[in-house]
């Protein structure tokens, strides 16, 4: 019987959530434990409307599997749309407070809503696709594991959904990107585990002998991640049917295990991950095998070693000890090593082949996310230095600087990768529009310098507004006034998060109607070479 | 176990481990005949579809 296991555990389930529902010992968790029983009964519906009892086709197992990618890839670019536009709804809450709907699309409900939306869901999704396609192709061999990577990808956006309504109900542990309760962090930890054994099963059972270098760091991730996520979420739950956890550390270690996640999150989730997703995707648009092979191994094991102690750069001036802030400094400045080795291993793999860039609005993309990955790992070490810190901690020139990486590397690479798949997946020619990926390219860049200059100026004066005494050494600002002086800066931030939106938008259309099997009818980028003219 | 035993573990016997692992990837990419090795890994991508 098709999908006869899932039809029973997803009932099953079901069940359990309704009881833990009806015990609940919080209203909280009575209303989340609702929410999951509709979701999973209505999975329930859909799988038994598609179910049927003819014997089905055995597996070939020569082919690759590509439904769980083809699934992730229409997820991936789903949650980009949603999470940008949560991301310029916040915006224009803190321009216009009066946008705060309370209680449930307050700002502070909503905002961990848009981070984990673009991160884990847009983000995460993109990593999940393209590592299950990255590894099959460089591996020579099928997913591990049968029906495992559908479980992977089904357990993951009920993740996600359980994050998202949790959220907006209230329902927060009040950490830095990994603010789901202990319940939701369970289901994560079975999926993600499920996820490292159908990645691994797939290099175990690989027929290239060598472990391709963009599998190595995908895998980084995976190990790591599993790691930074159990180690965070130690907590105590007050009850088995209750949403409020304590968190098994106190005080200054609660900080830093937080802070160690949080930036690991941001090296391993946001960077090795997507660096998995450079050195397959890159070379594959620009037909060329990357810059150097050894550099890239280099890169890996400086990235990885470097990564994990950059932590305490986000507690500087904090109760932790003066020795751990400093080492967390020293760790940050000496990643300008890997990441620019990196960067450069990146953009010279198009060398003797610039032209791509006039040429392939992909391979713009993917040049201009390197770009990005350069300058945001140049920026990110200089603010962890402690004298420059004093200046830019609190203030927005952290969120600009966020954007950067995450705007510019994580969503342009992702970009570049998605625009190369839906055509090989969906066995299309080409994209329905190659010069609305121009578009999209410039609508995002547009939007994106905006972004991260305006939170530049807006970050700084807002440091020096705190910092300025008078001759009595009296503070000269008062915080509200601070406040009033970034209202501008606001708005013209909400102006450049719409336009890198308006860019997610084009591609929603654009690999709608590829998948759908439209070509536009366009004219070649730049093909025509004017023919040279005899002189008159 | 006590806070400064790891503590001391860490910066001498845990940091002198790593920096040897590392040394040894550093060797172990630039070692002699690697570079065809290399070139023959990256050629992988490309090598199907």
């Amino acid at each position: 019987m098709k999908y006869g296991s899932a039809i029973i555990g997803t009932g099953i389930a079901a069940f359990f959530a309704l009881l833990a529902a009806g015990l609940a010992k919080d209203e909280l968790f009575a209303s989340h434990m609702g929410i999951l029983v509709i979701v999973l009964i209505g999975a329930v519906v859909v799988l038994m409307r598609q179910t049927s009892f003819t014997p089905q086709p055995a597996v070939d197992m020569s082919a690759y599997m590509d439904g769980p990618i083809r699934y992730g890839v229409i997820a991936t670019v789903f949650w980009c749309v949603v999470g940008l536009l949560v991301g310029v709804v916040i915006a224009l809450q803190l321009a216009y407070p009066d946008l705060n709907v309370e209680p449930f699309l307050s700002f502070g409900r909503v905002r961990p809503l848009h981070t984990s939306a673009v991160v884990f869901a847009f983000g995460g999704n993109a990593l999940i696709a393209t590592s299950f396609y990255v590894v099959q192709r460089t591996s020579r061999a099928r997913l591990f594991g049968g029906d495992l990577a559908w479980f992977v990808f089904w357990g993951y956006q009920l993740f996600i959904v359980m994050a998202a309504t949790g959220y907006l109900l209230g329902i927060t542990q009040g950490r830095e990107y990994a603010e789901p309760e202990w319940y939701v962090d369970l289901w994560l930890t079975i999926v993600w585990v499920c996820y490292l054994i159908v990645f691994l099963g797939t290099i175990l059972r690989r027929k290239e002998p060598h472990i391709y270098v963009a599998n190595w760091f995908y895998l980084s991730f995976i190990v790591t991640v599993a790691m930074l996520h159990i180690v965070n979420n130690l907590a105590v739950p007050v009850s088995i049917t209750g949403s409020k956890s304590y968190s098994a550390f106190a005080g200054v270690q609660d900080a830093l295990t937080q802070w160690w996640y949080g930036h690991n999150a941001v090296g391993f989730f946001l960077t090795a991950g997507f660096l998995g997703m450079m050195y397959y995707f890159v070379p594959k648009q620009a037909n060329r095998p990357v810059y150097s092979y050894r550099l890239s191994i280099i890169h890996f094991w400086a990235l990885i070693f470097l990564y994990i102690w950059a932590g305490p750069h986000h507690l500087h001036y904090t109760a932790l000890p003066d020795w751990a802030q400093t080492l967390g400094m020293v760790f940050s400045i000496m990643l300008w090593m890997p990441s620019w080795g990196g960067m450069i291993n990146g953009l010279m793999t198009l060398s003797g082949a610039w032209d791509k860039i006039r040429t392939d609005p992909i391979i713009r993309m993917m040049v201009a996310a390197i770009a990005f990955y350069g300058m945001s790992t140049f920026e990110g070490p200089m603010m962890s230095i402690k004298a420059v810190n004093s200046l830019s901690h609190y203030t927005d020139w952290t969120i600009g600087h966020v954007h950067s990486g995450a705007l510019g590397w994580v969503g342009m690479i992702t970009f570049g990768a998605v625009y190369f798949l839906v055509p090989k997946l969906w066995n299309r020619e080409r994209l329905y529009s190659v010069r609305m990926v121009t578009w999209h390219f410039w609508f995002a860049t547009l939007g994106l310098v905006v972004y991260a200059a305006v939170m530049w100026v807006s970050g700084i004066q807002q440091g020096l507004m705190w910092r300025e005494y008078d001759q009595q050494g009296f503070l000269v600002y008062s915080f509200a006034e601070t406040v009033e002086a970034m209202h501008l800066y606001y708005v013209v931030r909400a102006l450049g998060g719409a336009l890198y939106l308006i860019g997610g938008l084009i591609m929603a259309w654009n690999v709608t109607m590829t998948i759908l099997g439209y070509q536009r009818d366009e004219q070649e980028i730049g093909g025509a070479v004017p023919a040279p003219q005899a002189a008159e | 176990m006590e806070y400064q035993q790891l503590r001391t573990f860490a910066d001498s016997w845990g940091l002198l481990a790593m920096t040897l692992f590392f040394v040894g990837t550093l060797i172990f990419a630039f070692r002699p005949g690697s570079r065809k090795s290399a070139d023959e890994a990256a050629q992988i991508p490309l090598k199907d579809d």
